[in-house]
């Protein structure tokens, strides 16, 4: 991973520039993200050439503005990639797929945007050609999405949400997941194992390298809210002593305050449930600037990205982040082939949750092939009713829930300013 | 004021005060109790919160002598201290400083991006007046407040464009909108434990170049005013534009010299907090804009002192509340403590004064 970060920041460099030296050549066939950034532009001209042309689209709901744009281009990347394969048809050539991007961010917010989430999904749903979406990234976008894609019988599998209330009854809030589900059939599934597992084995992980104490901070969103109580859970009952819980202000300057009331308590682990885009930095940075350099720092898959390392520097050197899989480079057999024809197709290293866009839109295609013509509720059933499905992460289903029924996970470790696997963990839910 | 609006005033205080107390764990004995376990954490955070004070202050300058002189609440103040800071960072990347470099060999760097972001800001801040504001100077005042925010949208997409050329200034990371790290230059040394006293407190070199800069500039601005004859032609044109016209003051003149301090304050806490923090962002002159606004109509706009005075107490309010409340909770004292001073003093703190705004 540490030669191909760098070839990847090239790479996102040299795009942005030729995407700055030519007007905006759009090629979705209508640009849905109207955003004032200087980013929306290389973010859809960048990448793949990604067409809307066939009988039924795939339609990608990601934040390709901001920070989170180095995730979500490999995820755009490798679901054209997985429409490469199959030459953009399935049903032995009859149907034709397009796939068109949207992009759910603002460059105001710096990242997703509620009020954007929703006018693209209406978008999306208006669409009649559309039978399948692939998103959204962030949960707190999908808790919008689900409800209105539900209504128009739309599937929608994600490859990165992992807040577990989406789907899953008893460990959101009081009546969820239902209530994302207004028609009463499920439409959303997913490919990556939700934050009840993460949490799990953050918790495991933070027991085998050693911790007694922990802090737990939370950013206050849904994800990074829902993760930290997860993990609050299993803590205590490997043993870990909580000496404190806080939400974090995601735009606070510094958090020095905060970090000297922590540094008191004398915790050896801090647990961040958020994101890099909330701050995850800042925190790192302040928890060194007030002398905590022996205290670990550990945080979920929302930091396990180079912004965080942009953001925080050297002192992001030793922190923790969890993984709900397998970092592509660590893939095996299928998942192996995959990575050896994304890297030598777009020339640079897929970001974590690559492999997931890829497997998203493998479970779309093979429900196109089966259905074999546009109708949005067949889809939406076939869907729903993967099993044995042979994957890049090994074969699996979806369970009633529509839920992955993988556990592998990993843990990594910022090492000379790259994320470097450090190992796989145990993410049976320690109850 | 009448008596029934005095009622319902308090009624609203008092409710203000019930609703926020329990939520926000205003638990006054638990408290005691955490003071008196640890004392040395009170100086801790007192000293935390005078720095942070010190920074939102120097910003707060900006807003109050530009409102002391035009009555206009310059909205683009806290953005155009966001393009200090990435104009420091600018200048740090040109001279390929690295991050954690020795103090001594990066001391020239730093006073070189001081002169350049309080350059670029107070030239920027110039631009602004002469095309954004001065235009506007005779219509109604909500035109240039309107004004003001339009171009505090400009700064803000400026910053995010700035962000974004990662081709040409490799420091400014992958991404436009991500945070980038500044280099950290002032050691972590503590000087308390270097001078021998044995102590739970610890006062790095980095915090007391901070602060001796930021007090340097107020200490600063307050002789420039106070004793030079530009200042005194500054007060004149505060208390009366016209008279200060007939006695033969150059008020536009002024008035550019004015946003000229104004943008190189602004400047100077843009590089202050990228060196303190370590962290840069976009948006991050909205939040700071906020609070310094805050302070200054704490303070009592239009008062240098007061803003002085409501950048410091701003500062001790939050880092109290994240030790002894909640951190989630540390706005909604700072401005709910805002709330309460403009019910009993609507004027500010030391806002009495208002013959001599300056």
């Amino acid at each position: 991973m540490k030669a191909s970060l760098k070839q990847f920041a090239l790479m996102l460099g040299l795009l942005s520039m030729a995407a700055s030296c030519t007007p905006t050549p759009t090629t979705t066939a209508e640009s849905p993200a109207a955003t004032a950034s200087p980013e929306a532009s290389p973010a859809v001209a960048s990448g793949p050439a990604i067409s809307t042309d066939g009988d039924v689209i795939i339609a990608s709901s990601l934040p390709m503005t901001g920070s989170s744009l180095g995730q979500t281009q490999t995820i755009v990347n490798s679901i054209q990639l997985a429409l490469d394969e199959v030459n953009s048809t399935v049903c032995d050539g009859k149907l034709k797929v397009g796939f068109q991007t949207f992009d759910d961010a603002t460059a105001a917010a710096g990242k997703w945007d509620p009020a954007q989430v929703t006018a693209n999904s209406n978008t999306i749903v208006a669409n009649d050609k559309i039978v399948a979406v692939i998103g959204t990234f962030n949960s707190g976008a999908a808790k919008l999405a689900i409800p209105i894609f539900n209504q128009g019988s739309l599937a929608m599998v994600s490859p990165a949400n992992t807040y577990p209330g989406l789907t899953k009854p008893g460990t959101g809030e009081k009546g969820e997941p239902d209530t994302y589900y207004p028609n009463g059939k499920r439409n959303y599934a997913r490919v990556v194992p939700a934050d009840d597992l993460q949490g799990a084995a953050g918790a495991n992980w933070s027991k085998t390298l050693g911790a007694q104490k922990v802090y737990i901070l939370d950013d206050q969103e849904l994800y990074g809210k829902g993760l930290a109580d997860v993990y609050e859970k299993d803590a205590k009952t490997l043993g870990l002593e909580v000496v404190g819980r806080e939400g974090i202000n995601p735009k606070a300057a510094d958090y020095r305050a905060l970090m000297n009331k922590i540094k008191d308590l004398g915790p050896d682990l801090i647990y961040f449930g958020g994101i890099t885009q909330n701050n995850a930095g800042q925190l790192v940075k302040d928890m060194r600037n007030v002398g905590m350099t022996d205290v670990k720092f550990m945080g979920p898959d929302g930091i396990n990205e180079q912004a965080l390392i942009d953001a925080a520097g050297k002192d992001s050197e030793g922190v923790y982040a969890t993984f709900g899989g397998i970092p592509p480079k660590e893939l095996t057999g299928k998942g192996k082939e995959w990575y050896d024809a994304y890297k030598a197709k777009f020339n640079s290293e897929p970001e974590p949750y690559a492999a997931y866009g890829y497997e998203a839109a493998q479970v779309v295609l093979q429900a196109l092939g089966k259905v074999c013509e546009g109708n949005r509720d067949a889809v939406r059933e076939t869907v729903m009713a993967t099993k044995d499905f042979p994957g890049l992460l090994g074969t699996w289903s979806f369970d009633a829930n529509g839920d992955t029924t993988i556990t592998k996970m990993s843990g990594s470790e910022v090492k000379d300013g790259k994320w470097v696997f450090a190992e796989t963990l145990d993410a049976k839910v320690g109850k | 004021m009448k008596q029934w609006q005095k009622i319902v005033l308090y009624l609203m205080v008092g409710y203000f005060i019930l609703l926020l107390g329990p939520v926000a764990g205003l638990d006054l004995p638990r408290i005691a109790q955490d003071i008196a376990r640890s004392p040395s954490l009170l100086v801790t955070q007192l000293l935390v919160g005078l720095i942070n004070g010190a920074i939102i202050a120097v910003i707060a300058l900006g807003y109050t002598l530009v409102y002391g002189i035009i009555e206009l609440i310059n909205f683009a103040h806290g953005d155009l201290y966001m393009l200090g800071g990435f104009a420091a960072l600018t200048v740090m990347g040109a001279l390929g400083v690295q991050d954690g470099a020795p103090f001594v060999s990066s001391i020239l760097p730093m006073l070189l991006a001081l002169i350049v972001a309080a350059g670029f800001c107070a030239g920027l801040n110039i631009l602004t007046e002469r095309y954004a504001y001065r235009p506007l100077r005779n219509a109604p005042r909500l035109a240039p407040l309107i004004s003001a925010i339009g171009v505090s949208f400009i700064f803000q997409n400026l910053g995010l464009f700035w962000g974004g050329l990662r081709s040409f200034i490799p420091i400014m990371g992958n991404t436009a909108a991500a945070p980038k790290s500044f280099p950290d230059l002032l050691p972590r040394i503590n000087i308390l434990a270097a001078m021998g006293i044995q102590s739970k407190v610890e006062f790095t070199v980095k915090d007391l170049v901070v602060l001796v800069v930021a007090v340097g500039l107020m200490i600063g601005l307050n002789l420039f005013i106070q004793r030079t004859s530009a200042g005194k032609a500054m007060r004149a044109v505060a208390q009366n534009r016209d008279a200060a016209r007939i006695v033969g003051i150059n008020v536009d003149q002024i008035i550019v010299l004015t946003f000229l301090i104004g943008g190189a304050l602004a400047g100077s806490a843009g590089l202050l907090v990228g060196l303190y923090n370590n962290t840069i962002v976009f948006t991050m002159g909205f939040t700071a804009g906020l609070r310094a606004f805050t302070a200054a109509v704490l303070g009592g706009i239009g008062n240098i002192t007061g803003a002085m005075l409501g950048g410091i107490l701003i500062g001790l309010l939050s880092a109290l509340s994240d030790q002894y409340l909640s951190s989630r909770w540390t706005d909604a004292w700072v401005f709910g403590v805002l709330v309460l001073i403009l019910v009993f003093r609507p004027s500010g703190l030391l806002g009495e004064n208002l013959q001599e705004k300056v």
